[in-house]
């Protein structure tokens, strides 16, 4: 599973990446995770607030931190 | 499931009913507070404590309560939507659509940059997109709630009528000033997007999670700042003597106002990290105008935030950008300070 973290460097982009490694562990998921932090490449995406989430290319959240519950779902869709 | 998710509209009403009978017990409750300590509730002590007691609660409760909601009018106004009802209107109409919107649409500053190439890309003018970007980080409901909270709604009511006040025009004059040029090559190269968006399905259940989230992120982070505010308010309120503030509220001289601008743009502050300094200057006789536009300074004229646009706009369009708005802030101030 490819997941980015779309995010200039903020403290929630930060967290965000913390929590989605946190939960992938948890559940015990390999994700690939990555931090896209050029503006052009977020922007490429199209999202308008940071942070955004993509998976497999596509985006699948963006703007404040993600619940646990989110990132649960997202895992288990895999 | 939680019972909330299952039962919304009754968690709401039931939620509602509990703000407000709490809300009425934190008087008495902080007046018995104060009574049980072996303090003399008519000393500045005891009037220092009692004001502490019941302002800590009140404006905590209060800052819950309106970010909650906020949280949950926050999820109808996405980013995606606003830009939708912006692109391609005519401007004056459209800057007071956009510096309104800015206080329902969420805003965290470090979206700051994506958010105004995705409006500029949906074809929104560049000055409404002005309007937004500075209505959204200055008129937010903490501001609001604090300055309600703290000094009754009419300072509220002026803080926000003015705010927009300053969006709007300071949104319209630089769109008069046709300055697309000056945004960065890069911008003005990027692909044009449509400003239609899907509309993702959203429960009322997942708008009250909405709620929490906000409440668990803003309130979260920014109640340090609020007990120190209080806490400077109470020392103020009980210990200075009356007349020593009238005595210096007189005539203000006139370049208190564009000094408290100046001072206020190289700060950075969230709303409620400015608070006590209001506080502060409020007691040391300063006119509420000149303390206004410092707080509107602090708050829309952030050095971070001019780093972070750089990257999307040239130093000419940047210096505008804060001239304006330094200006209209100006103006704000000593209309304030005439009319009070």
């Amino acid at each position: 599973m490819d997941i980015k973290v779309l995010g200039t460097g903020c403290a929630n982009c930060r967290s965000t990446i913390a929590l989605i490694d946190q939960v992938a562990m948890a559940k015990g998921v390999t994700v690939k995770l990555e931090k896209v932090e050029e503006l052009r490449d977020i922007m490429g995406y199209g999202v308008m607030s940071t942070p955004g989430v993509v998976i497999n290319g596509k985006v699948v959240h963006a703007g404040g931190i993600p619940s646990r519950e989110k990132i649960e779902q997202w895992l288990a869709a895999a | 499931m939680r019972w909330h998710a299952r039962q919304p509209i009754a968690f709401l009403i039931l939620a509602a009913v509990v703000w407000f009978a709490l809300y009425q017990t934190l008087d008495p409750a902080a007046e018995a507070l104060v009574a049980s300590l072996p303090v003399d509730r008519a000393s500045h002590l005891g009037g220092a404590l009692q004001f502490f007691f019941y302002d800590t609660p009140k404006v905590l409760m209060l800052l819950t309560g309106v970010v909650f909601v906020m949280g949950m009018i926050n999820s109808y106004f996405t980013p995606e939507r606003t830009r939708a009802m912006l692109a391609g209107r005519t401007e004056g109409v459209a800057n007071v659509m956009a510096a309104s919107l800015g206080i329902v649409t969420p805003f965290c500053s470090c979206s700051a940059v994506p958010l105004f190439i995705g409006f500029v890309q949906a074809g929104v003018p560049l000055g409404v997109t002005f309007s937004f970007l500075i209505s959204a980080p200055m008129v937010n409901e903490v501001a609001l709630t604090l300055l309600f909270g703290m000094f009754g709604w009419k300072v509220a009511l002026l803080y926000l009528g003015l705010g927009l006040s300053v969006a709007i025009v300071a949104g319209w004059v630089i769109g008069r000033l046709k300055m697309e040029a000056y945004l960065e090559d890069w911008v003005r190269d990027m692909p044009r997007m449509a400003a239609q968006f899907e509309e993702a399905g959203m429960t009322l259940a997942d708008r009250i999670q909405g709620g929490f989230t906000s409440v668990r992120e803003i309130v979260g982070k920014v109640w340090p700042y609020i007990l120190v505010g209080i806490a400077v308010g109470a020392g103020i309120h009980s210990y200075v003597p009356e007349d020593y503030m009238a005595s210096f509220m007189g005539r203000e001289a006139w370049w208190s106002v564009p000094l408290a601008v100046v001072i206020g743009v190289p700060l950075y502050s969230n709303a409620a990290g400015v608070i006590p300094i209001v506080q502060a200057l409020l007691a040391k006789g300063a006119a509420l105008g000149t303390v206004l536009a410092f707080m509107m300074s602090v708050i829309a004229l952030s050095l971070p935030e001019m780093i972070i646009l750089r990257k999307v706009l040239k130093v000419r369009l940047i210096a505008t950008f804060v001239s304006v708005v330094a200006a209209g802030i100006l103006l704000v101030g000593y209309v304030f300070n005439a009319v009070l």
